[in-house]
């Protein structure tokens, strides 16, 4: 093999620490270079920047930085009353704003003690309104990987098959991304007359895509020699770094909040989630892939097995007087990305307290992306990052 | 979960102990213990999953509530450890060397309460606000109505309403407003 093609990273270039453990980069040597990813840039998952410092095009040191669309939204929500603080919520997460409406809502069922009045019917139309956002991300998120290696005829497939659930939403809901459909005590309306045809349409477009989908990423050269072996977590990481969801799947643990701790109806439902033993961008596509197949049947199950009619709501009070009682509460859900959690604080008054996010993005696109980065190419980053589906705004909230 | 609290509730003088369900239970514990006792639960208990570090803001009794949110992927169970610290200079010891992805939490408690963590990696830089140099706008007392008007120019067009007077005439447009205000309002 020629030395042009011989990428074993020369140690000699890399820079010295300083006595602190921070590396000692002269940018005046000449030997390194800086370099701003973001927070504007097609391979850059949402508004996020990542600072690189290369010496040729192997990356030696890299910082996240976020910010970039912080609208303080927990403070918001402490400042505003219970159900106000819906709308703000769902805009903490594009990707599956459903998660923030369940958990918010969920919150403060708990803490007002309605939790156990919810009727059955609104708990299977919630699950599968979870489920629907999980579609609708993975539609996204699993072709999106095979963009970062400018397969770029996936991206395209994604955001067809993605609006035909945004249609559904739309249906349901009367909205296509932010739907606020579940409130406090259930949800806001039963299915629509013809719905669940429909929906057995679009997921049957759906299933034949998924065939293609495989097609392109799995059974393509240029896919595997871009993924396998790149972007790799080693399973000791998974508690150490907080990794969850399907990085964490993909790397040989199995954890799955639906299963480990069932929420909703998830114990009637009959799922395995899938799991890969590499942990690398090749495994973590190849699980979500699977989770692809798997909640398409899971939808199919809920509106088999979900009654036709009956309550959607229980009787609550007058959210414009609603006081909760003094006590605090974490509730999580299994989102498309990992565990997706909400600790809530409450004083007695007709506000919250305390709102604070925990999303999967936290320690996935901070601790864990500067880590993984390190002895990386330039031209693997995208794929890293698309790889752990980060997510900005539920960063910085 | 009980049984993890029969264990731990002498070993570190536990003052405050609630158990929310088999599955959830929050502890208070002194500030001195605080470290060692998320280090014993995450090495001989089980609490492996480092899931959360937050704050509340108990303005009414000046302290800051810290809490550590730890889950055990075995039990399925979690357990949030609360700390509380004053609220005038507040610091706290770094638990930074225990999960690698706690100097992020750390950092950010430090931009939005003001806590300072001594020793933290990076402690320094900014996390989401870029040369911030008024109070930490977490707190309870940083007002984000007077920071706006003061900050920003109004835009013409803008108009605010009362929630429950707005919906009130919007439900009963011909009813004369007679319900009671929210004790907060008066």
């Amino acid at each position: 093999m020629s030395k042009i093609f011989d990428f074993k990273p020369d140690r000699s270039k890399y820079p010295a620490k300083k006595a602190d453990g921070t590396l000692d980069v002269d940018l005046r040597s000449q030997k390194y270079v800086k370099l701003w990813l973001g927070p504007n840039h097609p391979g850059v998952t949402g508004n996020m920047a990542v600072e690189l410092t290369l010496a040729g095009d192997e990356i030696v040191e890299a910082k996240t930085h976020v910010g970039y669309l912080h609208r303080g939204f927990e403070k918001l929500i402490e400042r505003r009353l219970y159900v106000q603080g819906f709308p703000t919520s769902i805009r903490m997460c594009v990707a599956e704003p459903d998660t923030n409406e369940y958990l918010i809502a969920r919150s403060t069922e708990v803490l007002s003690g309605y939790d156990k009045d919810i009727p059955e019917m609104a708990q299977w139309l919630r699950m599968l309104s979870l489920e629907m956002a999980r579609l609708q991300g993975l539609l996204r998120g699993v072709p999106g990987q095979a963009g970062t290696f400018s397969l770029g005829i996936g991206v395209q497939w994604g955001v067809y098959l993605r609006d035909l659930i945004l249609d559904r939403f739309e249906e349901l809901t009367g909205a296509r991304v932010y739907h606020m459909y579940i409130i406090p005590g259930g949800v806001r309306g039963l299915l629509p007359d013809g719905f669940k045809k429909r929906m057995e349409e679009n997921l049957k477009e759906i299933d034949n895509f998924i065939i293609r989908i495989r097609q392109l990423m799995f059974d393509n050269a240029i896919f595997k020699k871009r993924s396998v072996g790149i972007g790799v977590i080693p399973k000791e990481w998974v508690d150490l770094y907080g990794i969850v969801g399907t990085n964490a799947r993909a790397c040989g643990v199995k954890r799955d909040v639906r299963k480990d701790n069932p929420y909703l109806m998830y114990e009637q439902l009959d799922f395995d989630p899938p799991t890969a033993t590499e942990g690398d961008i090749y495994a973590r596509s190849w699980v979500r892939w699977q989770e692809l197949i798997q909640t398409v049947d899971l939808i199919r199950q809920i509106m088999a097995k979900m009654p036709e009619k009956g309550d959607i709501r229980a009787k609550m009070p007058n959210v414009l007087h609603w006081r909760i009682p003094k006590g605090e509460t974490y509730n999580k859900l299994e989102s498309g990305r990992g565990e997706y959690g909400m600790y809530y604080v409450t004083d007695g008054s007709d506000k919250p307290r305390r709102v604070n996010l925990r999303g999967p993005s936290y320690t996935h696109a901070i601790a864990l992306l500067e880590k993984m980065l390190i002895g990386t190419n330039i031209a693997d980053v995208h794929a890293t990052m698309v790889s752990l589906q980060t997510c900005p705004p539920e960063i910085e909230r | 979960m009980k049984e993890i609290l029969d264990r731990i509730t002498p070993k570190y003088d536990l003052q405050d102990v609630s158990i929310k369900d088999d599955l959830q239970a929050y502890v208070v514990v002194e500030k001195k213990l605080a470290i060692d006792m998320v280090t014993y639960m995450r090495d001989y208990e089980g609490f492996s999953h480092f899931v959360l570090m937050s704050c509340v803001d108990w303005i009414e009794d000046n302290k800051l509530q810290l809490l550590y949110l730890l889950n055990n992927p075995e039990k399925k169970c979690v357990i949030g450890i609360k700390v509380f610290i004053d609220r005038e200079n507040p610091s706290m010891q770094s638990a930074h060397h225990l999960w690698k992805q706690i100097w992020t939490y750390q950092r950010e408690l430090r931009e939005a309460f003001g806590i300072d963590f001594p020793g933290s990696p990076r402690i320094e830089e900014n996390f989401v606000l870029e040369g911030w140099t008024d109070k930490p706008h977490m707190l309870r007392d940083f007002d984000t109505n007077k920071y706006a008007e003061e900050t920003y120019f109004p835009r013409t067009g803008r108009s605010t309403n009362d929630p429950a007077t707005y919906m009130r005439q919007k439900l009963y447009p011909n009813q004369p407003v007679t319900a009671k205000k929210n004790k907060d309002d008066e």
